[in-house]
């Protein structure tokens, strides 16, 4: 083995130039999958963090059918007394859960006496609502001195396009109407606490209260939780911990649903773009590698058929000279991925150096791009395997030839 | 005892619709530790008997035994199999890798085709560069050197596997008068010295004098057998 890579590297420098220019070419392939890969990850890492951190939570628990009445914030699908026991305590058995908040959620109108609007709230636990998305805080509009009591009773959360519509600031008092799950209207007073910025920009009207009030303002004698928000230990088990929560939670009897933060969220849509543009460009290293391999493998055949014939001659067996050229093949992919992967991933490592910054929607997203094993690893493997089979035709060319007939071509 | 023997040998090449006929009915034994030439003129047929008695190609008639062993008869991998352990080849244009050193030409047969301890294979090759007179360039490239050095370094590779036959076809073609001596000189001491059966073909008259037995082809027809001098 050893000494065929030897033969087959010395093969391949036998013509440098047409050899570098095929190996630069394989390896820009190989830089541009690092590098956009290292950029569509970090980018998709980076805005699927902020979601899950700052408003979603990882993955979520509601009574069935909610989701798929979402937009009307019902507030007959609730968990209560047993049920929502049931749920914390499979929660906090879960060793891969770090932290849960449950929720209501609901639609009120917001008005400061002249002016009225609509505003989405989600009333929370603080401290538990901190837990589970402690990025939350971070789009609070100025200091928040204990992260974990970021809403007190009595004060509202109001999104920056709603108060600057209502002409309100902070610490103004302003009545918040709903109607409860019995069609009861309510009204009660609250003052502005804070300005929250939107995760997904303008036009967001999500507004956040403390739980008590919103049990007050919906006449609620124990909060009656729509939803429960899960933050786990490891993100990257997210579909693991969602089916372990399934199998013990979801039951006919139960009547409860489990879903991930793609199942709630329309960016999970511009994550697989995202992911399909970096298949596209797997595809295109693809093409490029097969391509080069099979032209440049193809006129080292033909370039070398007395050659052929020679080593034939002596008594190479067919198999051996087929391993030979698909050892060339493969020696050619391996240094040129070599090369892609150590410039590729300078490059990346260059770009941490001065990260990116941008905005997203009303996110200031930071690029700090890196790129994981995983895809490391699975870029070699594909440039290894399409080395091997792009040399795989002129090598089993080279190793049909008949002896006598390739000594006497000229 | 033969070590090579023809039967009724016929070889028939089609070129399009034409059948050519490039060997008839050949009958000959050779011996173990002969040193044969073939000679005749340009298309009588040498090269292509050359090639049936190396194992490249069939007859399309008659049997031909090497070992005994009816080679009509293998197929591409067994014939590659009986090659790389009873036969050498010589070439007219030396054939060597351009890619690797005098010493690796040598050491390719036994890396591709036998298996051997390195050390063993390290002595046999330097002591066949030594008797072949190339143990100083051993580390050149083909390319640094001369024709007939090439050719020496050819002699050396066919021999590297210990083989019974060594075939060199128009070994000399391709180099002046004096060196095509020391070439000859060299397969003959081999032949000596080893004890391998040499079979050339040429039609250099004055290398024809080198050979012990000399066979004549016309129109592949074998029509002389001579039992030279140095028999």
């Amino acid at each position: 083995m050893r000494n065929l890579m030897k033969i087959a590297v010395r093969n391949l420098f036998r013509y440098k130039r047409r050899t570098l220019l095929t190996s630069s070419l394989i390896a820009f392939g190989v830089i541009l999958v690092i590098v956009f890969g290292g950029l569509a990850i970090s980018f998709k890492t980076q805005m699927i963090g902020t979601l899950t951190n700052t408003a979603l939570g990882d993955l979520q628990i509601h009574r069935k059918g909610y989701v798929e009445s979402i937009d009307n914030q019902p507030l007959n699908l609730i968990l209560t007394g047993r049920r929502l026991s049931e749920v914390e305590g499979a929660l906090k058995q879960n060793p891969s859960v770090a932290a849960y908040s449950p929720r209501i959620k609901f639609g009120a109108m917001i008005s400061n006496y002249a002016q009225t609007s609509n505003i989405r709230l989600s009333a929370v636990y603080p401290e538990m609502e901190n837990k589970t998305c402690p990025g939350l805080v971070g789009r609070i509009k100025g200091t928040i001195t204990d992260p974990d009591q970021f809403i007190r009773p009595g004060e509202l959360l109001v999104p920056d396009n709603l108060m600057k519509g209502l002409g309100l600031k902070v610490g103004d008092e302003i009545v918040l109407v709903a109607t409860n799950k019995d069609g009861s209207v309510n009204g009660i007073p609250v003052r502005i606490g804070a300005v929250i910025e939107s995760v997904l920009g303008p036009g967001g009207k999500d507004g956040y209260m403390h739980i008590d009030d919103a049990k007050t303002l919906l006449r609620m004698d124990e909060a009656e939780i729509v939803e429960v928000a899960v933050h786990l230990k490891d993100f990257d088990r997210l579909g693991a911990v969602s089916l372990e929560l399934k199998k013990t939670m979801v039951t006919p009897e139960s009547d409860l649903e489990v879903h991930t933060w793609e199942q709630l969220s329309p960016f999970a849509s511009i994550a697989r773009i995202v992911d399909l543009l970096i298949l596209v460009v797997k595809f295109i290293l693809i093409s490029i590698v097969m391509v080069s391999i099979l032209n440049i493998m193809t006129m080292s055949v033909y370039e070398r058929i007395g050659e052929i014939g020679t080593i034939a001659a002596i008594g190479t067996r067919p198999s051996r000279i087929l391993s030979m050229f698909l050892m060339e093949g493969f020696a050619m992919g391996l240094m040129s991925t070599v090369v892609g992967l150590v410039v590729g991933l300078g490059l990346l490592w260059l770009m941490n150096l001065a990260p990116i910054d941008f905005t997203f929607g009303m996110m200031q997203v930071s690029l700090a791009p890196r790129i994981p094993e995983g895809e490391v690893i699975l870029v070699t493997v594909i440039v290894m395997l399409v080395s091997i089979f792009a040399s795989l035709q002129p090598a089993y060319k080279a190793s049909k030839m008949e002896p006598v007939d390739a000594l006497g071509h000229v | 005892m033969s070590l090579i023997e023809l039967k009724n040998v016929t070889k028939v090449y089609r070129t399009g619709e034409v059948p050519v006929t490039a060997l008839k009915e050949i009958n000959l034994e050779i011996g173990k530790r002969a040193f044969v030439s073939f000679i005749g003129p340009s298309g009588s047929g040498k090269t292509t008997l050359l090639n049936l008695m190396g194992v490249l190609d069939k007859p399309t008639e008659g049997k031909l035994l090497i070992n005994d062993v009816n080679i009509g008869l293998l197929d591409r991998a067994e014939a590659a199999e009986f090659r790389a352990n009873t036969l050498g080849f010589v070439f007219q244009n030396f054939n060597l890798i351009p890619v690797l050193t005098v010493y690796e030409n040598v050491e390719y047969p036994l890396l591709l085709v036998k298996r051997l301890p390195a050390k063993e294979r390290r002595d046999r090759i330097l002591s066949l560069l030594e008797k072949v007179g190339m143990i100083d360039h051993k580390d050149k490239y083909p390319n640094q050197i001369s024709g007939g050095q090439k050719q020496r370094v050819a002699v050396a590779r066919a021999l590297v596997t210990n083989p019974q036959l060594v075939l060199a076809d128009e070994p000399t073609a391709n180099l002046d008068h004096a060196t095509a001596f020391k070439v000859i000189a060299i397969m003959h001491e081999m032949q000596r010295e080893l004890g391998t059966t040499f079979i050339f073909s040429t039609h250099d008259p004055k290398i024809v004098g080198e050979a012990e037995i000399l066979y004549t082809l016309e129109d592949g027809a074998l029509v002389n057998q001579e039992i030279t001098k140095r028999n």
